[in-house]
Parts: C-alpha cells; structure tokens; sequence
C-alpha cells in the first residue's frame, strides 16, 4: 500500500479491493515502522482514523456513494487547525493548544471522506527553510538521513515520500510547499492566491499564505485541490468568482502548442549545475512534446526576496502578536507584572527565527521607517505582479527552478538566516504575485538526490499547469521511492 | 489679556448592529461576561475576520446626515499594540483613508447658531474590558465588547466654550440616535467622548499645546471636566506658566473632581499601522449611497421645524422633548392618540420627568403607554376627576401599570358633575349660612369664596368645581 497513490487507493476502496480500515491499518503499520527514523508526524491520530474509516466502510456497505477522496489517509501540516486535536505550528508557544474548529479545508477533506492521520512537522510558525527551526525535533530526508527535507512544510514532503501517506496538506508563504516537494522528490501545490480557504491556516503572512498538497504524483495533486478550493464566506480574501471543477479529465490534453516561458535570470549565478542540467532536460522533453519553449527576460528575482521579507516578516510581526501569554498558549509561570508576564512568555515562547522575523517586521512598520520598507516593498510588489502578468499575455507557463540548492545537511545553512533566505529566491516571487506553481521532480543528482522544476500558471491558471506537469511526468517515469 | 478656549471632540459611537463587526456573536449589553465571544472575536489562530457589510451601512449613514464626504474605495487597517484587552494585539481600524470626511453639525446656544466642522469619522472595532480587582492583584477580562463596532467622529477645533461643546454633544447624540446609528448610552459606554482643550489669546490665530481629557462618561462630566481644565490653563496663561502646559493625556477623575496626568506625547505608541491584508477592499457605490438615503428618518432639525408649526409649544419645550428621540416618539405617539399637544407636553414635562427621575429610568422605560395617559387627559378634560386626583391617578398608573378608569372607579375620585345632587348641597349650605348669604347681597363678594369652600367640602371634594360655582351664583343671586 504504501506504494499506491491516492486514487488507487480511492479506487480500491469504492471497488471494494480492501476497505478503508485496511488501508488506514496499513498507513499506520508503516508509520510506526519509518517515522522513528524520519520524524515527519508530531502527532498521530490513531484512534479517530479508524472510527472515520469505520464510517466510510458503513457507507460503502450501505451502497453509498463517497467522496472525491473516500477513506484516503491524508496528513496535515501542524499550522492547519483540526477540532480536537493539537495543532502546534511546531512551536512551544502553542504546545498545548487545542482548537475548538477545523479549518475550512479539513471541513472539505472531511466532506470529501479522507481520514486525517495526524499532524506533521514544520518550521515553527512557518519560518525556515530546513525544518530544522521546528521546536520539537528534526524530520529526516528520506534519500538522506544526513539532510533536511526543506521547509516549512518538511514534515508533510518527508512523509508523502516516505511513503507513510499518499498525500499531505502544507502550506506556502515564500515556497513553503514547493520546496520541500523538490528536496523530497514529491509533487507540491502552491495554488492561486484565494483559490483555497486560509480559515483556520495559522497566519504567517495573510497576504502571501496558501494552503496546497503535497503527493507522490500530479493527478493526486489535482484530486486534493478539487476537494479543497473554492469560495469560503469565513474568508474574505477566498476566490469570488467560478473555479474549474474537474483537472483530472482535461489532464491527458498534453502540451502539444502551448507556449512555455524561461525566465534566464533564474539560472544565472547561485543555481547548482546539477539542477540547473536536470532541468534543460526536462525543457528538451517538453520541446520534444510539442510545447513551444521560449527564453524571456523577468528581473525580478533579488528584488522580490527583499521585497517578500519585509512584507511577510510585517505581517507576521502583527499575526504573532496575539501569542501573549494570556489566553493560551506558552506562559511563564512567575512574572512581576503585566508587561513582564507578555515579555517573557514571548521570548521564552518562540524560538530565535520566529523572534527575528518579529524584529525585522516590526522594524519595517515603524514610524520613520515604514516609507523606506514596507511601503516599498508593496510598491516593488505591484510592479513583480504586473511584470508576471504581462508575461502571461504571450505564454501560457513559466518554468523555472525550485531551489538554487540540492538539499543540504543539517546545520549547514543554519547559521546564517541570510544564506537560508537566498534558498527562497525563486519561489518568494510567486507569492507575491499570487501566481499558482507546482514543483514536480525532474532528476536526481549523481549522489541521487532528487532536483526539482516549477510550473508557473497565470492567476487561476491550474489546468494549464496540471497538464503540462502531468505530460513531463508520464515522459519523465522517474522512481521516486525512496530506500528506507 | 483675554483668552478664548478651543475644544475638540472625539468621539467613539458604538453601532446599532445586531451582530459584532467581524463574527456573528450578538452585540447587546448586559451579558454574562465572555457570554457573547467565539474563536473570531477571541482572535484564536487561524481565525479570520469577516466585515459586517450592515456596521459599513451605519457608517455611510452616519456620514450622510453629518453631510461628510463618503470615500468611494475603503480599506481597513491594523493598529498594533499589546494590551489584554485586545485579544488580537491589534485593533482593526482606519487610519489613513476614513470612510467619511469633512462634514458638520449645527448648534445653538443662547440663540447663535454655529457650525461645527467634522474632520473624518472611521470605522473600528471595539476592545474588551479589563475590571482590576482592589483586594486581589487580579485583573479580570471581559471580551463581550470585543469585535462591536464603532465609528470615531473626531471634530475640528470649532467650539469656543464648554457650552458650545455640550451644545455639539447633545445635537450629535440626538442624531445619531434618530438615525438609529448608535443607542447612544453614556452610562452603558455606547457612546463616549474625548476631549482636546486649550486657550489663546484673543487675535491669535495659531494653536496652542493642547490637553487631552478622558473618562468622560457623562454631559456632567464632560462639563465639569473641560470647566476645570480650562480653569487650570487660564491660572497658568494668567500668572505667565504656560510653558507648564503639555501636550498630554489627563483623566478625569470625577470623585476627586480633577484632572490627573496619564500619559505624555513622549509616551505616545508607535501604532504600526499597516493595511489589513485579510479583509478586501470594501467598496461604496452610489446606489448604497441613495439607498441609505432614501431610508433616512426624520432629523431633530426636521422634526423641530414640525413641532413648532404643528403644536404651539414654547422652544425650550421643544428643545426638551426633541433633545431625546424616545421622549419624542412618545409625545407623537400621546399627541397621535388626540391628547391636546399642550396638555400632553405639560403631562410628559411635568409629572412624568418628575416620576422618571425619581424611579431613575430612561425615557425609553416609560412603565405608562401613550394611549393609556391619553385616556388619562381626556378624563379630565371631560371633568370626572379634578387636575389634583389626575396626578395621583397618574403616579398610581405609573406604579402599577394599571389604567385610569380602573384606579379612579375603585377609588371613588369621580367628580359630581350631576346638576340635582350639586343643587341639593348648594340649597344645605345656603340654609345653613345665612350671615354668608346677606354679606353676599350687602356686596362683600368674598363671601362667594367662604360659600364655594362649604360645598366642595359638603361634597368631600368630588364637585366639580367649575359646575358648582356656577349653580351658586346662580342661587345666591335668587335669594338676594
């Protein structure tokens, strides 16, 4: 089982191959086995997946018709909130804290009959690169136990690769999704901006966040988007107008005609030889398919990093403030008074990259400061958003790499937060346009470390970017399984 | 040297909406603390707002009859800062683009009529409130306030006396209560008010440092405040220390009847303020604009111009009863049921103030309906029951709710109003005072009076008065 995808295993369910007792027995059974090495899950939740899997079993006994995704196990980054069960966002801040809700998208998962088998690790708060600023513990990459598995949603990459889980929901705030799926070798969704539901995403940076899959392939990333997009009333920022239904069956059309962007300014100086040649493959296979693959200037990569630190670390700045040590969360047990009692909680509560972020945010917001700063980087935003836009109107995607590194070793970018921010550069862009972009791997390094390309999609764009993933894939047949 | 005094005002309106501004838990006052929180207004993580698109509607509304101009294209904001009032550790606001701006209001004091500016009026959310227990170090929180929402009318430094600026509060408040914007209750903190003051000399046409009053939670407040702030800054103009004037935040402490020093402008914040990135623009297009128009009730201007063609009651009656909307409401509704308008101004003027105020209710409790007073005056201008046994009759119904009728029959306060039972007490006290009678004819008129006093009395006071006094003269002269 752990080899099957999630439609196979949808399919085997409603075809009554085995149940979804059994299939949640069997993701069990090799999570107690591979996450002792792989650290990916930080909380599991055994019990609640086998009485879920008990209902969609009663269903399908009934003759029921189940859901998009009926008795799939699906794991959940730990900064999506789940009723009753703990949700950390990987920080001593929130170690305990239970919320009373589901997020819109667990709603929807629920709906749809998937069964959530626990919570996976993750950056703290979402800030990092590596996972290694989880409070909690260090996830392994499953092709290297020396290296990180990318961050922030690294916990949700290493255990879709792993094999512990077909799919995973993570979460994408500067490439937080996209990352991790290409150091891990598994395929990542960062949507539209709107296109998902943010209720209930523990906010990093409003503005920027998105809730996306992570799977071992591009029809189960269609399959989760279907399940979990569309206009959300407790979002305001959520998509108002139609969305496209159905991915899957317009996912076979190929490439045959459509016009593919590379932007040379994201292969110039930084960007690893190796992944830089396992791409021009990937562009030749494309050719090869029929797509018209043109080179086209967009310079705004440095840029857009600055830009995407201060407008994130700004938000964060006032989305973390909450964290004070008086309704929930972490509290120091002895205070003086009232602004002691907010002091030390916080800076005993969050961890140094989390309490950097807060610095620098809340430096851009200041009084003097926040013209040369924030005010800026909306401004460099608009035009980053404007210079993809008119991009779009000759080409129907834009390709470009994941990550300028192959995944490193632990401690090895840890101690220079501006080395690990050079990590983002050409995913923060993304974001900050609102742009959707799926990372699907496209090689492996010599030492056979997985490398990694981006599909960038107009706004709303999805289709596009599932058919041309899709095409690569079926041309690509790499073996993504990684030896544990 | 003369100084005039400048004042502006600040001014928070709680909104009449049913539900909080970003969630749906209910807004009004009075409930078990925390009794009205969910995980929006509570800010847990991962929660998001959702703009009460009818708090916006109340703010447009509040701009047309204030004659602002409404801004097209708002968005909110966030003001940060940490206080556990605050669940968010911000405040959703407006700061640089307000959704109303410019606009006035016209007063009146001593017969001069002034115009005082508006600069802007913004929409925000309320915070909760911290109750600092004395003998515990415990402070308790109470989060039902949390996420109402508020519109902020910040004036221009238009008034010229703390006069002036009770004149704009009161015309303020009444407004916005006949739009049904906010309720307006001072005591309840729906309504609250901020006060800049400072003085200049007469001639001088710049600014000088300003002084911030807070904890103004009453017009007796606000005018002991500003009277005493004034007092204080004019000492310092007159004896040369006005350099010992500051920029500053004082609160009134109204038991100890001064002002004490908060904060200065060195301690102001640094807000921070930054567009709030989960909520869209909210967009205000002239068909919202009509519509909240068109649906405009009567102003106190408009209704003032009405009372004085239609009632013949003085101004300041006037100005008594228009000043509160829902001791007008019941007026209309007194006059409407056929009380003459005089009378019934007299009634509610009278006897009910005087009653309201010793029970301390609100003029929106009142315990007597219109129709059942209106019963009340009609009996009385019929002649069954003396003004006197009206007002005891009327203090019972105000007691006991019950009507009229009822308590004058089962009190036995009818009036002998029948010619025959009259002219056999009249005949009585005509036999038994023959000395009254012939100092009467001899022309000592008062003898009448000592007459009219035997038969009120003869009747125990149930004749009415107006019917005996006519059948005794009408005998006397006959026996003459």
């Amino acid at each position: 089982m752990e080899r099957m995808t999630a439609w196979e295993i949808r399919c085997g369910i409603t075809d009554k191959r085995f149940t979804a007792k059994e299939a949640v027995t069997s993701c069990f059974e090799r999570i107690y086995e591979k996450d002792t090495i792989i650290n990916g899950f930080l909380t599991l939740c055994h019990e609640e997946a086998l009485n879920q899997a008990a209902r969609i079993d009663e269903k399908i006994k009934r003759g029921e018709q189940v859901g998009r995704l009926g008795g799939v196990p699906i794991a959940i980054k730990d900064n999506i909130c789940t009723d009753g069960i703990k949700t950390t966002c990987a920080s001593r801040m929130l170690h305990d804290f239970i919320p009373p809700y589901d997020a819109t998208v667990i709603k929807k998962l629920k709906e749809a009959d998937a069964i959530i088998i626990g919570k996976t690790n993750m950056d703290e708060f979402a800030m990092g690169s590596s996972t290694e600023n989880s409070a909690f513990m260090k996830t392994k990459n499953p092709w290297d136990r020396e290296r990180v598995p990318g961050g922030s949603s690294g916990g949700s990459a290493a255990v879709v690769s792993a094999g512990m889980t077909a799919i995973a929901l993570g979460s994408d705030t500067g490439g937080s999704v996209r990352q991790p799926a290409a150091f891990c070798g598994v395929v990542g969704l960062k949507p539209t901006y709107g296109l998902v539901s943010r209720f209930g995403l523990i906010a990093f940076g409003s503005s920027l966040d998105q809730i996306g899959p992570l799977s071992k392939n591009v029809k189960d990333s269609a399959l989760v988007l279907e399940a979990i997009q569309g206009e959300d009333k407790l979002d305001s920022t959520s998509v108002r107008h139609p969305v496209t239904e159905d991915y899957i069956s317009s996912m076979e059309k190929g490439v045959k005609g459509m016009k593919i962007a590379v932007p040379v300014d994201f292969f110039q100086s930084g960007l690893e030889e190796e992944i830089s040649a396992s791409i021009k493959e990937s562009i030749e296979k494309f050719k090869a398919l029929g797509a018209v693959v043109e080179d086209i200037s967009l310079p705004i990569t440095a840029e857009g990093l600055s830009a995407y630190y201060i407008i994130s670390s700004a938000e964060a700045s006032s989305n973390l403030a909450r964290f004070d040590g008086i309704r929930y969360g972490y509290r120091r047990s002895e205070f003086s008074d009232l602004e002691q009692l907010m002091e030390k909680s916080r800076s005993e509560g969050f961890g140094e990259e989390v309490k950097r972020r807060i610095m620098l945010g809340t430096y851009a917001l200041s009084s003097g400061y926040y013209d040369a700063y924030y005010n800026r980087a909306q401004k460099l935003r608009s035009k980053i958003r404007e210079q993809f836009v008119k991009a779009f109107e000759g080409y129907d995607l834009i390709l470009s790499p994941v990550s300028p590194a192959l995944p490193f070793k632990f401690g090895e970018k840890s101690s220079d937060p501006v080395e690990m921010y050079l990590a983002d550069i050409y995913t923060v862009n993304i974001n900050l346009a609102g742009l959707p972009a799926l990372s699907i791997p496209c090689g492996f390094s010599k030492d056979g470390l997985p490398t990694g390309l981006q599909l960038i999609g107009s706004h709303y764009g999805e289709e596009k970017i599932f058919r041309a993933a899709y095409a690569l894939e079926q041309e690509l047949k790499l073996k993504l399984q990684p030896v544990l | 040297m003369s100084y005039e005094t400048i004042i502006g005002l600040e001014i928070h309106a709680e909104l009449n909406t049913r539900s909080k501004i970003f969630c749906s838990c209910r807004t009004e006052f009075g409930a078990k603390p925390n009794e009205n929180t969910c995980p929006i207004c509570m800010g847990l993580p991962g929660t998001l707002p959702v703009l009460n698109e009818e708090a916006v509607n109340l703010a447009v509304k509040a701009g047309t009859i204030f004659n602002c101009e409404i801004n097209r294209l708002n968005k909110m904001d966030r003001k940060n800062y940490f206080y556990p009032d605050l669940p968010k550790a911000y405040q959703t606001s407006q700061y640089d683009i307000p959704i109303c701006r410019g606009g006035y209001v016209e007063i009146e004091t001593e017969g001069v009529e002034r115009r005082i500016r508006l600069n802007r009026i913004h929409m925000e959310e309320d915070a909760g409130k911290l109750i600092h227990l004395e003998d515990e170090a415990v402070s308790l929180i109470d989060y039902n306030r949390v996420g109402v929402p508020l519109i902020e009318i910040v004036t221009e430094p238009d008034m010229r006396s703390v006069e002036e600026a009770i004149a704009f509060l009161r015309a303020l408040k009444a407004m916005l209560e006949y739009g049904g914007i906010s309720d307006c209750r001072m005591e309840q903190g729906s309504l609250r008010c901020d006060a800049n003051i400072s003085l200049r000399r007469i001639g001088q046409d710049t600014l000088n440092t300003r002084v911030e009053l807070k904890n103004l939670n009453s017009f007796k407040e606000l005018q002991k405040a500003l009277e005493k702030e004034e007092k204080r800054q004019r000492e310092l103009y007159t004896f040369g220390e006005e350099d010992k004037i500051k920029q500053e935040t004082r609160r009134w402490d109204s038991a100890k009847g001064k002002t004490i020093p908060m904060r200065s402008k060195e301690d102001a914040h640094d807000y921070r303020y930054f567009p709030e990135p989960d909520l869209a623009p909210v967009i205000i297009d002239d068909i919202r604009i009509r519509k909240v128009r068109e649906a405009l009730p009567e102003m106190p201007a408009e209704k003032k111009k009405r009372f004085r063609e239609l009632y013949g009651l003085s101004e300041k009656e006037i100005d008594i009863i228009i000043g509160d909307k829902a001791f007008a409401q019941y007026y209309e509704a007194l006059v409407a049921c056929g009380t003459n308008p005089k009378t019934g101004a007299n009634w509610i003027l009278g006897n009910m103030l005087k009653l309201l105020n010793e029970k301390g209710l609100g003029t929106d409790q009142i315990p007597v309906a219109p129709d059942a007073l209106c019963k009340l005056t009609k009996i009385i201008a019929e002649g069954t029951i003396s003004i006197t046994a009206g007002q005891e009759v009327f203090r019972e119904m105000f007691d006991t709710g019950r009507s009229a009728g009822e308590i004058v029959q089962e009190k036995g306060l009818s009036q002998i109003s029948d010619t025959s039972d009259m002219e056999r007490i009249i005949e009585s006290v005509l036999d038994d005072n023959p000395q009254s009678v012939s100092d009467y004819a001899a022309g000592k008129t008062q003898a009448a009076g000592f007459l009219m006093g035997q038969v009120m009395k003869g009747s125990k006071g149930k004749a009415n008065p107006q019917v005996a006094k006519a059948i005794l003269e009408e005998r006397l002269k006959q026996r003459v």
